[in-house]
């Protein structure tokens, strides 16, 4: 049965030749020295020197971040809210609609998504006069809402794998429901309240449509400003801002496989301990 | 050991503790209202009412005024004319043809290069497992946008790719066919091509998902009783991992379906793909109805291949 | 040391009133009363799905009984929440919170309680202390093992004084040989704090070792209750026999009394026998007779015994310090008995071979007769 499956192997070198070769190629010309960006013309690093001195572009990248974290901060409140009670609350008056209306943001076009909520915030305006202006509480707004749900669909999964008597246990003891939430559940899930931020931060970041739709003058995020300039074709300092954020994300999953290593290292070593701990 | 003194005093009368007209609230009920009613309240105002906008601009008269559509007053209350011109009007239902076709062609490839794939992941040693499901899902983290991005430096004219692909035709067609470059940006090659780059995760991983939790002895047993790999392959593996095919080709799919960025980016303006359709009703033309009226469509559209996603995600949840 | 002072005329410690739970159309328990002194170990002994785990937490606050009445130490408890109950339960999980050390998981239910943190840590040091495990108190539940995680839960369950403790499954996790060891060690704990103790158990052994007194458990339903020995020789049911030990049984009809003995006619073992009298059964009543392996004599020659029939060893298989029986009677019955292997050697230590011709008999109070 040991046989090496060569043909699946052959398969996965072209996959991945695939998935890398175009952002190595992307890396590779984001230093080069020619303004024409498909044309090798010698080694040079002047397009990251030219990208720290832009100011439109280091304002964008900090105006995403900044709504990145409120977004993804809110959404991982509400999203793990959501994803207990789904988990927890087997009856209550209106779950279908519920449960619908937390699968439908992950399969509604992004496009439609975005059309809705600006026509929603104008309407608003209309009505009650408020939002005066879109910019960065309605991209907020609108980010919260579709990356939430992200953050319910991994809480869901993790609570339904959790020991609900562990929860009672605790209310066995004499603690209070919303008690009992602070001192176990959050606790025991908090692995997957953590990566469901980081989805939702990774969300907002990645965000262009949605984000244009929902946004007003003065308030360009980093993808609003890349995809501007996309549009108009390929540029060096786009490779070189490119290469930036594919090697801090790179770094960060890296760093992250580290980290879980560890800690299934770790948890070899408890069970080591847990037997010897028998004697 | 010591007598434990303290533990024999289990006679203190039971007393419920006292607590205010908000703690009892609070624990009788107020908990489970305020886990579930914070993000129901805000689903339903910022998904659900905007959703319901949607469908109610697109029976909406188009005005000029601002907000540009009007309900009633000296126009119908009901405007199916939107409607009506989606289904006559041969540019959206091309458009619709294009994206179905599109999508639909890159689900294809997506399963035929991701199938091998995943069934190699599942294959190889587990010590490289890991690290080559990090490399799967690393693209994913990365900037969609630069995901696309990264294609169009590869297609254009002056490329190193576009010149090798350029340099091979020539060598293997007759002289006359010769060419200076290969035309692949700005059109729906290049939008497949690009839909099968940034979605193919998603077909391996759920593939993944379903082979690896295959029973290794079926295999044996099966070759145990005469069968050789490929016939294996047919008969044990392939029809195993039906759910994780349909929800790979889903999860492709539907978002390919949708998608905005990639034609806009990459993609032919002269035959467009209805997200590109809808924004541009919307923002070039400023026809709301008319937008609304064609993302109705999609979602009508998408119902289908939603449920049957939905079915089999429950039929696996439910073999587990 | 801590005998249950059972009754002294005071009402009992707990009170169980006609309780029914349904979950839709199911009865998951039906119309159970039944009463637990202070001090006891009460054991609900019953096959998976007869309704013992969902007493149980109805009794930790759980589940409300659909109808009837819990009454602890004189109180209803109809509408008091889980965390108001001064019951607290050993989960069958143990339900250790993966997240804390071993101190403060036994720490936990202490923090609702009004005292000071030397208090509270004197309190903890002293369960640490009574489930020995002083020196495990900084561990998370991971790096321990399995029995002493069931320590732990125990010590935990019993930090705050509970009036009740409720017991599920508490020895199911743990292999045969550390369980015997943890059923004595369950047992001076609770002698020592003196706790009302509940047991739920599938594991007849089990239930016998440790309970003061048995209620066996069926479809919802308490079959029977009683100490452990009252269970075991005087079945009130062919379903209490039969769960409880092995048994032997064979249709019987009543043919009258004799002194203090009944006479059955037993069409299996070939004519009328003697059995030990039941009230209620009339003659000329459809009944079983019953009898456990162990009650019946092996010989070689006729016993004096009124309840004799002579059969063939058609089977038999050796245990060590016992044999099973399995005998052929001339009705054509088969008849299980045990006897212990006494003597010792090859084939001495056996009472008879394959194909030996051998008497069995029993006492007539050994024989059981069960009307329903």
């Amino acid at each position: 049965m040991k046989r090496r499956p060569m043909f699946l192997i052959t398969m996965l070198a072209f996959g991945f030749a695939f998935f890398y070769i175009p952002i190595l190629s992307m890396i590779v010309y984001s230093f080069n020295e020619s303004r024409l960006a498909t044309v090798w013309g010698g080694f040079s690093t002047k397009w990251y020197a030219s990208l720290f001195s832009n100011r439109q572009v280091v304002a964008a990248l900090i105006l995403s971040l900044k709504i990145a974290v409120i977004s993804a901060t809110i959404a991982t409140i509400l999203g793990t809210m959501a994803g207990i009670a789904l988990a927890r609350f087997r009856k209550f008056r209106g779950r279908t609609l519920f449960s619908g209306l937390v699968t439908a943001p992950l399969i509604m076009p992004e496009v439609i998504t975005g059309i809705s909520s600006l026509m929603f915030f104008i309407m608003l305006a209309e009505w009650i006069g408020w939002p005066a202006q879109r910019g960065f509480t309605t991209v907020t707004l609108a980010h919260i809402t579709f990356s939430m749900v992200f953050v319910t669909t991994v809480v869901q999964a993790r609570m339904s794998q959790a020991d609900r008597a562990i929860e009672e246990a605790a209310m066995d003891l004499g603690s209070r429901p919303w008690q009992v939430m602070f001192d176990v559940t959050l606790p025991v899930i908090f692995p997957a309240i953590m990566s469901g931020w980081l989805l939702a931060f990774t969300i907002s970041l990645d965000d262009v449509v949605i984000t244009s739709f929902t946004t007003g003058p003065g308030s360009t995020t980093l993808p609003l400003l890349i995809w501007s300039k996309v549009k108009l074709g390929v540029t060096p300092d786009i490779n070189a801002l490119a290469t930036l954020m594919v090697v801090v994300v790179g770094l960060g999953v890296v760093l992250a496989g580290i980290i879980m290593n560890r800690s299934a290292a770790r948890a070899r070593a408890d069970e080591r301990m847990a037997y010897r701990s028998n004697e | 050991m010591a007598e434990p003194s303290t533990l024999r005093d289990a006679t203190a009368p039971v007393e419920p503790r006292q607590g205010g007209a908000f703690a009892r609230w609070l624990d009788r009920r107020g908990w489970s209202d305020i886990l579930i009613g914070g993000p129901y309240i805000w689903l339903l105002l910022l998904f659900l009412v905007p959703f319901l906008i949607v469908v109610a601009m697109s029976v909406a008269t188009k005005t000029s005024t601002a907000p540009p559509i009007s309900w009633g007053g000296e126009v119908p209350l009901l405007n199916w004319e939107p409607y009506q011109r989606v289904l006559s009007d041969g540019l959206y239902l091309r458009a619709f043809l294009t994206s179905v076709m599109n999508a639909g062609i890159a689900m294809i490839l997506c399963l035929f290069i991701g199938y091998p794939m995943a069934l190699g992941l599942v294959r190889v040693a587990p010590s490289w497992r890991n690290i080559l499901l990090m490399l799967v899902i690393l693209p994913f983290w990365t900037s969609f946008l630069l995901r696309v991005y990264a294609w169009m430096g590869l297609m254009g004219r002056n490329s190193w790719f576009n010149g090798m692909l350029t340099d091979a035709w020539n060598f293997l067609v007759p002289i006359d066919w010769a060419v200076r470059s290969i035309p692949m940006m700005n059109s729906n090659f290049a939008v497949v091509l690009v839909m099968v780059y940034t979605y193919l995760p998603f077909m391996i991983l759920p593939l993944y998902a379903s082979l690896e939790r295959l029973d290794t002895t079926l295999d044996e047993a099966a070759m145990d009783l005469g069968s050789r790999p490929a016939r294996v392959f047919w008969d044990v593996t392939l029809p195993q991992s039906v759910p994780g095919i349909i929800a790979g080709g889903m999860l492709v799919f539907i978002p390919a379906a949708g998608e905005l960025v990639i034609p806009s980016l990459v993609g032919n303006a002269s035959s467009p793909m209805i997200g590109r359709l809808i924004s541009d009703e919307f923002s070039m033309a400023r026809d709301w109805p008319m937008a609304s009226a064609i993302a109705v469509m999609l979602l009508l559209l998408m119902v289908v291949p939603t449920m049957l996603y939905s079915h089999y995600q429950a039929k696996a949840g439910g073999s587990k | 040391m801590a005998l249950p002072d059972a009754g002294t005329g005071a009402a009992p410690f707990l009170r169980i009133e006609g309780v029914s739970k349904s979950f839709g159309s199911f009865k998951a328990v039906n119309d159970v009363s039944l009463t637990v002194e202070k001090g006891e170990i009460f054991a609900l002994l019953g096959g998976s799905g007869c309704g013992k785990t969902t007493l149980l937490r109805m009794l930790a606050g759980f589940e409300e009984p659909t109808a009837g009445r819990i009454f602890l130490d004189g109180r209803d408890m109809a509408g008091v929440q889980p965390w108001d109950r001064p019951v607290h339960m050993m989960f069958q999980s143990y339900a250790l919170f993966p997240h804390m050390t071993v101190a403060k998981n036994i720490g936990y239910g202490l923090k609702h309680e009004k005292m000071t943190k030397a208090e509270r840590d004197a309190r903890v040091r002293e369960m640490l202390d009574l489930v020995q495990l002083t020196q495990f108190a900084g561990r998370k539940p991971h790096q321990i093992s399995g029995g002493q995680r069931q320590r732990v839960a125990l010590a935990r369950a019993l930090a705050r004084q509970p009036k009740l403790l409720l017991l599920d499954e508490p020895l199911a996790a743990l292999d045969k040989k550390l369980r015997e060891h943890t059923q004595f060690e369950l047992m001076s704990i609770q002698q020592r704090t003196g706790v009302t103790f509940i047991v739920v158990t599938h594991d007849q052994e089990e239930a016998m070792t440790l309970a003061d007194r048995i209620a066996v458990m069926d479809k919802g339903v308490v079959r029977q209750i009683g100490s452990p020995t009252e269970i075991y020789e005087f079945p009130n049911s062919r379903f209490v026999a039969s769960f409880i030990g092995s048994i032997t049984s064979f249709e019987a009809k009543v043919a009258g009394r004799e002194g203090a003995h009944l006479v059955v006619d037993v069409p299996a073992l070939g004519g009328r026998i003697l059995a030990r009298d039941v009230p209620g059964v009339v003659e000329g009543q459809a009944v079983t007779l019953a009898v456990r392996p162990e009650k019946l004599n092996l010989t070689k020659e006729r016993p004096e015994s009124p309840n004799a029939v002579e059969g063939m060893v058609k089977d038999l298989a050796y245990f060590g310090k016992d044999s099973l029986y399995r005998i052929a009677l001339p009705s054509g019955a088969l008849v299980q008995a045990h006897a212990v292997n006494a003597r010792r050697g090859m084939e001495a230590a056996r009472v008879a071979d394959w194909d030996d011709k051998i008497w069995l008999s029993f006492d007539p109070g050994s024989a059981i007769v069960l009307a329903d």
